[in-house]
């Protein structure tokens, strides 16, 4: 295990500890913070690893919290809820992506967000299933009591992204993480020594989905009420994407700074300017796309950048 | 001789380009086999086309047995057909010594990263590499990534190997070197098949020579003999080198 | 006759989808920049109708002249300053610059003119004309025949202007184009003000028939989108053939499955044309 990655496992270790520093209004955030990490850390793997800029994050998230939604309401527990959602994103990004990653650059950017979009109008149209426009209600899953509710989730989504760090861990350090790294830098000669990209990627597609797919139904589970704009919005695409550039593309201890600086960026902007914070947001995504086009890893010592060499 | 790859009347278009006219060709197994002809020709086009980067349009490729018309590029790479290119590729973030651990990683199976990495040093000593190992291979000059290839190249455990005009932008010294690496080639028993300008490349290492002009085949054969057939001296060599070739310089 | 009513709506619809949809492609085919901003443009052009109208009682087709040249400079400026220096950037990169641009622009919209539908009505109202049972409403038609006079001119000017040639010749093969003297930086600004131009004068010509609120612009930009997809990138050509088509599909889909799904349908039919013809109706292929 390098050194990053220990470092990853520290932070994520220590965040564990909020629940004993902070009332519900940390709670909640703590448990935004690891929602974000989570989506930041899986889109990191194709968009990152791989090198494809993918925005389908939102299609996945969204699926993800219909089908943990539709899973309790059929009286589903919520680990069994969440399991079968897990799988069930992996699997159909798998299965899409085998169509989506046949397209480079603009194109498969592209796609990706229309998949977005087309799954939005999916759910709004299946009104029998998903409670269309109106939404759909979600049954409590846990104990009684606020803070035992915010307590429970901030843990549920604490492990969840416990466990996506690991998988992420587990792909950096592997065989399929350094396939990923050549497809990344010249997908021709990947296929010239052998490497079977199409593969390669339609599992890294579905790695990146599964956990995303997870947080949702876990979103779902935690504010019990959720419509197709309100899950299957744009924006869940987009930010992950700006925590990883922030953070620095392509390291996972980065990403996940990322997505925590990005949180308490968002809070603060939100507290006080209201009516201007999507504003606020696009200019904090020109001024780093401009000024640190390398993210925040860029600014540390030698020792925390990515080498020449597989991590 | 046994037939390691044979082209049965391959042709290759794009658009309204016809690049390959009904080639046919059969390469023996420990042949270094010179493939010449003017620029356009469609030399690297046949390389392509037989290792599934732009599969034939129609006729029939086999090797050692088995049809691979319809092969994908990294399937190709899997049986023991492996290629340098002309412009090179590599994995430019990648240490020279990774780069080469890819190539060995994928084309066999059960390999780890580590015994791949383990390999890999064998290669890039065997290009004389070694010194820059460690370095990033965007780090290296023109000539050593020509190296490079070949070395990922041969990481791949080939049965056949194309090379693609592995001598462009090198100076005699650095031409000596790769051509003796050609020799060592042959000598552990590698089928070649190189796509070569430098005529006297050509002779001193080739076993036979192949000859495309306009996506055919114009003439197949000894090297000496082929270099004198009027037909070939017309479409590439002309009449100049066929004097000197004539007078023994 | 329905068939005919379906048909004479997507050919007055597939017009105005081709002239949305028109500077979104000369930017994307020139620049290669996916300019996420192009929605709002439009809506501000809407706006600016609207505004002038409204307080001037300048009529749209007058605004046209002023909106034209406001938003050339406007775009000139912004890929000057901004746009330029990422222009060799990854896909990742422009894409998230002008999403972040256009959240700017979007926000900004919202806080002064406020989220709520507003809607140009022309006075004395226009009416509709009819033949043979099928029916057309006038302002419908006015904006049509505008569009295509804007697509026209655009297609006029990349083709006899000097600087049309010249943005031509920069989409065909930048490096090329700067071998033979072509100042490509000018170019790709000159390129962005075409686009930012036609997108307001777009915007200006939809005042006239859908209600106006920054909500609206990125289903503008979807429609661009798909329209760009499907017809080819660059030339008004493809994407008078992806505007038509577009429309068609979604008319005789309206049609058959209702009006709900023509949003689905767009966007299902942008995946499969992605995935097939990747270089649209009459597009080059290898354009990425």
């Amino acid at each position: 295990m390098t050194r990053v990655n220990l470092a990853l496992l520290v932070l994520i270790g220590c965040v564990a500890a909020l629940p004993w520093f902070g009332g519900a209004y940390a709670l909640r955030l703590g448990t935004i913070a690891c929602m974000y990490a989570i989506l930041a850390l899986s889109w990191n793997v194709v968009g990152g690893f791989a090198g494809y800029p993918s925005f389908a994050t939102a299609a996945f998230f969204g699926f993800g919290a219909y089908a943990t939604g539709v899973l309790l309401s059929d009286g589903l527990p919520l680990s069994l809820a969440i399991a079968a959602t897990l799988t069930a994103s992996l699997l159909l990004a798998v299965l899409l992506g085998v169509v989506l990653l046949r397209l480079r650059g603009h194109y498969f950017a592209i796609a990706s967000l229309s998949l977005v979009e087309v799954l939005r109008e999916l759910v709004n149209n299946a009104t029998d299933l998903t409670g269309g426009g109106m939404g759909l209600n979600i049954p409590l899953a846990s104990g009684s009591g606020i803070l035992a509710d915010a307590t429970f989730f901030f843990f549920a989504m604490w492990g969840l992204l416990l466990a996506t760090a690991l998988m992420v861990i587990a792909v950096s350090s592997s065989k399929l993480g350094f396939g990923l790294a050549c497809i990344r830098q010249n997908e021709t000669a990947a296929s010239m020594v052998g490497l079977n990209c199409t593969l390669y990627k339609s599992i890294a597609f579905g790695l990146s989905a599964g956990f995303v797919g997870a947080a949702g139904g876990l979103y779902a589970a935690w504010v019990h009420y959720i419509d197709p704009s309100d899950v299957f919005d744009i924006l869940y695409s987009v930010k992950p994407i700006v925590m990883a550039l922030m953070g620095g593309l392509g390291s996972p201890l980065g990403v996940v700074c990322g997505a925590f600086l990005y949180l308490g960026l968002e809070e603060v902007v939100w507290r006080n300017y209201i009516q201007i914070h999507s504003g606020v947001l696009g200019v904090l995504i020109v001024m780093l796309l401009l000024l640190l086009p390398h993210g925040l890893i860029s600014l540390r010592p030698g020792m925390l950048r990515r080498k020449p060499k597989h991590v | 001789m046994s037939e390691i790859l044979r082209l049965d009347a391959v042709s290759r278009h794009f658009g309204g380009l016809q690049a390959l006219r009904g080639v046919t060709l059969g390469i023996n197994k420990g042949e270094v086999l010179g493939l010449i002809g003017p620029n356009g020709a469609g030399k690297t086009t046949l390389v392509n086309t037989i290792c599934g980067v732009t599969p034939a349009n129609s006729g029939a490729v086999t090797f050692m047995g088995r049809d691979i018309t319809r092969i994908k590029t990294y399937q190709a790479a899997r049986l023991g057909l492996s290629r340098t290119f002309q412009i090179v590729q590599p994995f430019a973030e990648f240490t020279v010594l990774d780069n080469v651990a890819a190539a060995a990683l994928f084309s066999q199976p059960g390999e780890s990263l580590k015994s791949a990495r383990e390999e890999a040093r064998a290669h890039v000593a065997f290009v004389g590499l070694e010194a820059q190992a460690g370095k990033s291979a965007a780090a290296l000059t023109l000539a050593m990534r020509k190296r490079l290839e070949l070395a990922k190249a041969l990481a791949m455990k080939p049965k056949l190997l194309f090379l693609d005009e592995v001598n462009a932008g090198l100076n005699s010294a650095e031409v000596e070197r790769a051509t003796r690496l050609i020799h060592q080639l042959a000598a552990d028993g590698i089928t070649v098949v190189m796509i070569e300008h430098l005529m006297k490349v050509v002779l001193n290492v080739c076993t036979r020579i192949a000859v495309l002009h306009n996506g055919q085949l114009i003439a197949d054969g000894a090297p000496r003999a082929v270099i004198s057939n009027p037909a070939v001296v017309d479409a590439y060599l002309g009449q100049q080198y066929a004097k000197r070739n004539a007078r023994g310089d | 006759m329905l068939v005919a009513q379906v048909l004479v709506n997507a050919l007055v619809l597939g017009c105005l989808y081709a002239c949305i949809a028109i500077g979104f492609s000369l930017v994307w085919g020139v620049l290669n920049v996916i300019n996420l901003i192009h929605g709002s443009f439009i809506v501000l052009g809407a706006y600016l109708a609207w505004g002038l109208y409204q307080s001037l009682a300048i009529p749209p087709w007058y605004a046209l002249l002023v909106a034209a040249p406001l938003f050339f400079v406007f775009g000139y400026l912004l890929q000057r300053s901004l746009l330029n220096r990422v222009i060799a950037a990854p896909v990742l990169v422009t894409l998230t610059l002008t999403f972040g641009l256009d959240l700017i622009l979007n926000n900004a919209m919202i806080y002064f003119f406020k989220a709520d539908y507003r809607k140009l009505s022309l006075h004395p109202s226009m009416g509709s004309v009819s033949l043979f049972d099928v029916v057309v409403p006038v302002d419908r038609l006015i904006a049509t025949a505008s569009a295509l006079a804007l697509t026209g001119l655009l297609y006029l000017v990349l083709r006899r202007l000097r600087v049309g040639r010249a943005i031509v010749a920069v989409r065909l093969d930048r490096d090329a184009a700067v071998l033979m003297g072509v100042d490509v930086k000018s170019i790709y600004a000159i390129a962005f003000g075409f686009g930012a131009a036609l997108a307001g004068c777009a915007g200006v010509l939809m005042a006239l028939i859908f209600p106006i609120s920054p909500l609206t612009s990125s289903t503008y930009l979807g429609k661009a989108f798909v329209v760009c997809v499907l017809g080819g990138l660059g030339s008004v050509s493809g994407a008078l053939a992806g505007g038509l088509l577009l429309a068609l599909v979604e008319g005789v889909g309206s049609t058959l499955i209702g009006p709900a799904h023509a949003t689905t349908l767009s966007f299902a039919l942008l995946i499969v044309f992605l995935i097939a013809r990747p270089q649209g109706l009459l597009g080059r292929k290898g354009f990425e």
